[in-house]
């Protein structure tokens, strides 16, 4: 049975200025899903497997680590429920650039890239271009979706991320990728997915500021 | 005696997952002319950041734009230079574009500094946001800052725009930043909240 002594031990509080500062906000760590090596999609739906996707927070962030497809040049995609995740498919409209450098200094440069941007669009929103699947290759990012469950208002999201290139390129890739799913209804859903074949590995992590 | 159950419910972790500490927020009565952060920026930590949410402006395209004081803001205007770059798509699939933008820029400006500008006034249109401070306190470095926001341009009611506006540079002083204002390019914020966090 655990005891005060261990307890106490087993946890650290930051430093804080003010009593009325602890614990008070900040980001909390909601929900973190590891790949199974075999994942379709990995979706966040609020209410369900302790997931609170609501008016809790006003900012949620997902971390994504490490993402690795099946297949080479899969695209990393998201998109947003407004139905408790039985849809996915919210117009939005978005920008996306990218840098990137390949490995043997062929080439590099800095990009808008109109195959990757949505007007109005319903379908899947791109993280990152199509990556790598070799055994050393994967993609991270960073997603911020404001303030989801607004009533009144559209929902704004921003990332960045760095990838592998396809493997037939060999290079790395910096993506930028921001705007908004034109919806006033609450956003209560979150998934993302590869364009072809699954998610072989790697974690998604879901943060709230409140 | 503490049970398991009350000790479990009573900690409080203190913003260490993420090392987010909640400092002051600003919520919009819906006529501000101004948000302003006096206090709470000093030596305690090494960053602060700044959440936007849903900022929403009285007069369309009018976005937001902040000014440094050194004094507690009895007064504000430090010179400031920055870089300023977006991204831009029409609902109507115009543009999609990233385009360097020299008139938002500054060069040693004491004035309002933009960040993220121009943003629609629809009724369901607002901006959101983020901006990083570093080191405010510094008595020895100029203190850089990185704003990174989402938003909508105004089609004058017709195809709206989603950009994704980035903005850097640094408050070209070696005193203490302490104070922050944030106001838009014209007329009031009307709506939203902006969130002061210190980051360990």
């Amino acid at each position: 049975m655990a005891t005060y002594s261990s307890i106490r031990h087993n946890f650290s509080v930051a430093n804080s200025s003010t009593s009325s500062q602890i614990g008070a906000g900040a980001m909390k760590l909601i929900k973190s899903i590891d790949s199974d090596g075999s994942d379709s999609t990995i979706s966040f739906v609020d209410g369900a497997s302790s997931v609170v996707l609501d008016n809790t927070y006003k900012t949620y962030i997902f971390e994504l680590i490490n993402i690795h497809p099946e297949s080479n040049d899969a695209y990393l995609k998201f998109q947003c429920s407004i139905d408790g995740g039985s849809n996915y498919n919210v117009a939005c409209t978005s920008t996306f650039f990218a840098s990137y450098h390949l490995e043997d200094d062929s080439g590099a440069g800095l990009n808008y890239d109109t195959n990757l941007d949505l007007a109005q669009g319903t379908g899947f929103m791109s993280i990152g271009y199509g990556g790598s699947n070799l055994g050393d290759a994967c993609e991270v990012s960073r997603l911020w979706l404001f303030n989801p469950s607004n009533t009144t208002f559209v929902k704004h999201f921003t990332l960045s991320g760095n990838g592998n290139l396809k493997a037939a390129i060999h290079g790395n890739n910096h993506n930028f990728a921001g705007g908004y799913f034109n919806t006033t209804s609450a956003i209560d859903a979150i998934q993302f997915k590869f364009a072809t074949d699954e998610i072989q590995a790697g974690t998604i992590k879901m943060y709230g500021i409140a | 005696m503490a049970t398991y159950q009350s000790i479990k419910h009573d900690l409080d972790y203190g913003g260490y997952a993420g090392a987010l500490m909640p400092i002051a927020t600003f919520t919009s009565d819906g006529s501000d002319s101004d948000a302003s952060f006096t206090s709470g920026i000093d030596s305690t930590y090494d960053t602060y950041l700044f959440i936007f949410n849903n900022i929403h402006p009285q007069t369309d395209n009018r976005g937001l734009r902040f000014i440094a004081s050194t004094n507690g803001g009895s007064s504000y205007g430090v010179a400031t230079t920055t870089t300023w770059f977006k991204t831009s798509h029409g609902e109507g699939d115009a543009g999609g574009s990233l385009a360097y933008n020299t008139g938002n820029d500054a060069h040693e400006s004491t004035s309002a500094i933009p960040l993220l500008t121009e943003q629609a006034n629809d009724n369901d249109m607002a901006l959101s946001g983020r901006m990083y401070l570093y080191n405010p306190s510094s008595t020895t470095f100029a203190k850089h800052f990185i704003c990174e926001g989402a938003m909508a341009e105004s089609g004058g009611g017709g195809d709206d725009a989603a950009c994704h506006k980035f903005i850097s540079g640094y408050i070209n002083t070696t005193s203490a930043v302490n104070a922050i204002k944030f106001d838009m390019e014209g007329g009031e914020i009307q709506g939203g909240t902006i969130q002061l966090f210190g980051v360990h």
